[in-house]
C-alpha cells in the first residue's frame, strides 16, 4: 500500500477504488465533491429566484417553473448540499479526533454515501422527465398530494432513499464515538467537534424515522390510492405537517450543531487557548439537542392548535436561546486574551458570531406565537432562516473546509484567495437577507412568483438580488482557490497551523489509510497540546507496533443503492403503466440480493503487517 | 485477534456475540437502530390514533376485529420470542445444534403468525370490502399492521438465511453477533405487536 503503487494506477482503477472504498477519508472526498456539486446547483436555483424577483412584475421564468425552483432550491440546499458537506467533515475528522483507524461500520459508511447520492440524483432527474417537485420544500398536503405530474413523486422517492443513507450515517457515528475512542479519550476529553457530532447523530437517529413515515404516507397517497391526507375519505392533512416538523425541526439542529463544534475547535486553535467553559459547552450542546425535539410545532402556530399548545411550544422555543447564548459567550471568552491569528478559517468563524446572533434574535421574535401570526409565511421568515443557515451552516462549512483542508488534502488553501472569497460573500450575504426582514414586515409573502409595482417592495428586492450576485462571486473565488491550491501550493506537515491541539494534527496530512501507526494514549483535553506542553513531539503510543486490522473494500454498497434507485423509478411510473413494476422488482431484487450476499459472504477484513508499517515509518509516516 | 481465531476460536467465551470489537459494534449499533425503529412505529401509531375514527361510517374497528384470531396470533408471536431466548441461551452455552433447533421453532411460530395475518387481511378485504383505499382508517390500519407484518417477514428471512449459511460450520465469533442481533430484532417485533394488540385491537373493540 505504498504511495509508489498508488501513483501507477490508471483512471479506471481510481474510479473503481472510489466506488468500492470503505475508507472514511475517501468517503469524505466523495461527500465533499457530490455535496459541493449539489451546492452549486442549489446556488444556481437561488440566483434564478433572485433574478425573477429583481423587479416588479418580472417574467424571467414562468410561475410553474418558479415553484419548481423554490422547491428544489430548499430541498437541494438542506438535504443534498448542507447534510453531505457536514458528513464530509464528520468523516474526515471524527475518527482522527478520537484516535480511531476507521469508523465502526466502514461498509455502512459507504452504503450511506451511495444511498444519499442516488437519492440526490433521483430528485434532480425530475428536471429532465417532465418537471421537478413544486409544492415547496416542506411539501405540505394537500398541495403536494394534488400536484399534477410526477414532480412530487420524485421528491418522495429521492428523499426516502437519501434519508435512509443519512440514518445509517448517524448510527455509524454514534457507535464510532462510543466504541472506538483511543485509550484515555474519555467523554469529557473529546474535542467539541466530536461532541457535537455525537449529539447530532442522536438527533439524526430519532428525527429521520418520522420523515421516513411521512414520506411513506405521502408515497401511499400519491401512488397507491390511500387516504391519509385525503379529507374526502376522512384523512387529515395536518398529520403531514406534524411528521414533517417532528423531523424538520431537529434537522435544523442536525445542521448547525456540528458547525458549532467546528467553530469551537477553530476559535481555540487560532486563539492559542483552551476552549473557554468546555463542560458548559458540552452541556449546552446536549441541551440544545434535547430541546430541539420539543419545539417542532412552532412552525405550525397558525394551524390552529389553540393557545395552550402554542404557548408551550413558544416557551420551549425561547428556552433554546439560553444554551445558544452560553455558546456565543464562551466563544467570545475563548478569544478574550488569546493570541488571535486572523486566518481565513478564523475570519469565517468571527463573521459567524454576529450573523448567527441576528438569526437567533429573529428566531426568538418568531417564537412569540401571537406575533408569529403577522410574520408567518412572509419574507421575515425567509430572512430569519437564511441568517441561521447561511450565517451559521454555510459560514461554518467554509471555516471548517479552510481549517481541515490540509488534513484532507495535504495542502493549506491559499489564505489570500480565502480572504478574497470571504468579503464579497459576507457583504453579499447581509445585503441579500437583511433587507428581507423588512420586506417581510412590509407584507411581502414568501413563495410568490411576482410582486406588484407601487407597493414599496421594488428597491428592497433589487438590493437583495445584488447581494446574491456578491455571494456568487465569493463562491466562485473559493472554487478558484481550490483549483489554485491543488496546482500551486506546497505540501504541508501534519500540524500546518502549528498550534494544533487535537489528535488529528498529530499524524501526517493527509493521513496514511490506517490513520495511526500506533493508537495514541490520550492524557487530557486537547491531547496533542498536553504533549506539546510536556515538550514531547507527537503522541505517546498506547500499544506496541503490531499488525493493523483493516476492513475490505466492497462494491455491494453501490449495488444496494443502485437497486433502490431503479426501484424508485418503478414506484413512480407504475401509476401510469403496470409494466414499470418490473423495475420495482428488479431494483428491489438487486438491493435485497446484495444485502443477502453481504450477510452470507464472510468478510473478515485484512491485516497490514508490521513490516509494511516499519517501511512506512522509514518514509516518514508516524512522525 | 486474527481471522483464524475469529472463525475457529480455540475457546468460546461466555458472550461470543460481544467477544470481538466488530461484535460489540454490531450489538450497540443494532440497539441504536432499534431506537430509530421505535420512532418509526411511534409515528405510525400516532397516525393510526389520529385516523382510527375516520371510518366513513362503515367498517368500524368494533365491527371488523375478532379477538379470537388476534389472541392466537399474539400467543404465537409471544411464544416465538420465548423460543428465540432459548436459542440465545444455547448460543451462550455453545450448543449450536440446540440453538438451531430453537431458532427453527421460532421460525415455524413466526410463519404461523404471518399466515394468520395474511388470512386476516384477506378476510377483511373479501368479506367486508375493507381495503387500504376504503377510508383513512383503512389506510392507517393496513399501513401500521402491514409495516409490522413486513418486519416479521424480513426477520424470518434473515433468521432462515443465517441458519442455512451456518448450518455446516457451527458457531464462531464471526457469526455469533449476527445470530444475536437477529434475535434482538425478533424481540423488537414482538414488543411492537404487544402495542398493536393493545392500541389497535383491544382499544378498537372496547375503547
Amino acid at each position: 500500500m505504498s504511495t509508489a503503487v498508488a501513483q501507477k494506477r490508471g483512471l479506471g482503477a481510481v474510479i473503481w477504488d472510489y466506488l468500492t472504498t470503505v475508507d472514511h477519508k475517501k468517503i469524505a472526498h466523495l461527500y465533499l465533491v457530490s455535496g459541493g456539486l449539489f451546492f452549486l446547483i442549489g446556488g444556481l436555483e437561488a440566483m434564478i429566484i433572485r433574478i425573477q424577483l429583481m423587479k416588479p412584475d418580472n417574467d424571467f421564468i414562468s410561475a410553474g417553473l418558479y415553484n419548481e425552483m423554490i422547491t428544489m432550491h430548499g430541498t437541494t440546499m438542506i438535504f443534498l448540499a448542507a447534510m453531505p458537506l457536514i458528513f464530509a467533515i464528520m468523516n474526515a475528522v471524527v475518527p482522527l479526533q478520537i484516535g480511531a483507524r476507521d469508523v465502526a461500520f466502514p461498509f455502512l459508511n459507504s452504503l450511506g454515501f451511495w444511498l444519499f447520492l442516488f437519492g440526490g440524483l433521483m430528485l434532480n432527474v425530475s428536471w429532465f422527465t417532465g418537471g421537478a417537485p413544486d409544492a415547496g420544500w416542506t411539501n405540505y398536503a394537500p398541495l403536494s398530494t394534488t400536484s399534477p405530474g410526477h414532480g412530487v413523486d420524485y421528491y418522495v422517492m429521492g428523499l426516502q432513499i437519501s434519508g435512509a443513507g443519512t440514518l445509517i450515517g448517524g448510527i455509524n457515528f454514534l457507535v464510532t464515538i462510543v466504541n472506538m475512542r483511543a485509550p484515555g479519550m474519555t467523554y469529557m476529553r473529546m474535542p467539541l467537534f466530536t461532541w457535537s457530532v455525537f449529539v447530532t447523530s442522536t438527533l439524526i437517529l430519532f428525527a429521520f424515522p418520522a420523515l421516513t413515515v411521512g414520506l411513506f404516507l405521502m408515497m401511499f397517497d400519491r401512488m397507491f390510492g390511500s387516504a391519509f391526507f385525503d379529507v374526502g375519505l376522512g384523512g387529515n392533512a395536518i398529520i403531514w405537517e406534524h411528521l414533517f416538523w417532528i423531523f424538520g425541526h431537529p434537522e435544523v439542529y442536525i445542521l448547525i450543531l456540528p458547525l458549532f463544534g467546528a467553530f469551537s475547535d477553530i476559535f481555540s486553535t487560532f486563539s492559542k487557548k483552551r476552549l473557554f467553559g468546555y463542560s458548559a459547552m458540552v452541556f449546552a450542546t446536549v441541551l440544545i439537542g434535547f430541546l430541539g425535539f420539543m419545539v417542532w410545532a412552532h412552525h405550525m402556530f397558525t394551524v390552529g392548535m389553540g393557545p395552550i399548545a402554542n404557548s408551550i411550544f413558544a416557551v420551549a422555543t425561547m428556552a433554546i436561546a439560553v444554551p445558544t447564548g452560553i455558546k456565543i459567550f464562551n466563544w467570545l471568552f475563548t478569544m478574550w486574551g488569546g493570541q488571535i491569528r486572523m486566518t481565513a478559517a478564523m475570519l469565517w468563524s468571527i463573521a459567524f458570531i454576529p450573523s448567527f446572533t441576528i438569526g437567533g434574535m429573529t428566531g426568538v421574535m418568531l417564537a412569540a406565537a401571537a406575533a408569529d401570526f403577522q410574520y408567518h409565511d412572509t419574507y421575515f421568515v425567509v430572512g430569519h432562516f437564511h441568517y441561521v443557515i447561511v450565517g451559521g451552516v454555510a459560514f461554518g462549512l467554509f471555516a471548517s473546509l479552510h481549517y481541515w483542508w490540509p488534513k484532507m488534502f495535504g495542502k493549506v488553501l491559499n489564505e489570500k484567495l480565502g480572504k478574497l472569497a470571504f468579503w464579497p460573500f459576507f457583504i453579499g450575504f447581509h445585503l441579500t437577507f437583511f433587507i428581507q426582514h423588512f420586506l417581510g414586515l412590509m407584507g411581502m409573502p414568501r413563495r410568490y412568483w411576482v410582486f406588484l409595482e407601487g407597493q414599496g417592495l421594488a428597491t428592497g428586492n433589487l438590493i437583495s438580488t445584488i447581494g446574491a450576485f456578491f455571494m456568487a462571486i465569493g463562491t466562485i473565488i473559493f472554487l478558484i482557490n481550490v483549483v489554485y491550491t491543488s496546482v500551486k501550493e506546497k505540501k504541508v506537515s501534519g500540524d500546518p497551523w502549528e498550534h494544533g491541539r487535537t489528535l488529528e494534527w498529530s499524524i501526517p496530512s493527509p493521513p496514511p489509510h490506517y490513520n495511526f501507526v500506533q493508537t495514541p494514549l490520550v492524557r487530557g483535553l486537547d491531547p496533542l497540546w498536553v504533549e506539546k506542553m510536556d515538550g514531547k513531539e507527537g503522541m505517546t503510543p498506547a500499544e506496541p507496533l503490531g499488525d493493523i486490522h483493516m476492513p475490505n473494500a466492497s462494491i455491494l454498497p453501490f449495488t444496494i443503492s443502485l437497486g433502490t434507485f431503479i426501484a424508485g423509478f418503478g414506484f413512480i411510473y407504475q401509476v401510469d403503466d403496470p409494466i414499470w413494476l418490473v423495475a420495482v422488482f428488479a431494483g428491489m431484487g438487486l438491493t435485497l440480493g446484495s444485502m443477502l450476499t453481504r450477510s452470507l459472504k464472510d468478510d473478515l477484513g485484512h491485516h497490514i503487517h508490521k513490516e509494511e508499517l516499519e517501511e512506512d515509518i522509514k518514509k516518514g509516516v508516524g512522525k | 485477534m486474527s481471522s483464524e481465531d475469529v472463525l475457529n476460536p480455540k475457546r468460546m467465551p461466555h458472550d461470543p456475540e460481544k467477544a470481538t470489537l466488530e461484535g460489540r459494534n454490531k450489538f450497540l449499533g443494532f440497539w441504536f437502530f432499534l431506537g430509530g425503529e421505535t420512532v418509526l412505529f411511534a409515528s405510525l401509531f400516532g397516525t393510526y390514533l389520529a385516523l382510527n375514527g375516520s371510518t366513513q361510517g362503515e367498517n368500524t374497528p368494533e365491527h371488523l376485529f375478532g379477538l379470537e384470531l388476534v389472541f392466537i396470533m399474539t400467543m404465537l408471536l409471544l411464544t416465538s420470542s420465548l423460543t428465540s431466548v432459548y436459542a440465545m441461551y444455547h448460543m451462550k452455552n455453545h450448543d449450536f445444534k440446540k440453538m438451531q433447533m430453537w431458532l427453527g421453532i421460532t421460525v415455524v411460530l413466526g410463519l404461523g403468525f404471518l399466515g394468520m395475518e395474511i388470512y386476516e387481511f384477506y378476510h377483511y378485504i373479501h368479506e367486508y370490502g375493507f381495503t387500504f383505499r376504503s377510508s383513512a382508517f383503512g389506510s392507517a390500519f393496513y399501513t401500521l399492521v402491514g409495516f409490522h407484518g413486513g418486519h416479521v417477514l424480513f426477520g424470518l428471512s434473515w433468521i432462515v438465511a443465517l441458519m442455512l449459511r451456518n448450518q455446516k460450520r457451527g458457531l464462531n465469533l464471526y457469526n455469533a453477533p449476527k445470530f444475536y442481533i437477529a434475535s434482538l430484532y425478533w424481540h423488537f417485533i414482538d414488543v411492537v405487536w404487544v402495542f398493536i394488540f393493545t392500541v389497535v385491537y383491544l382499544m378498537g373493540k372496547v375503547g
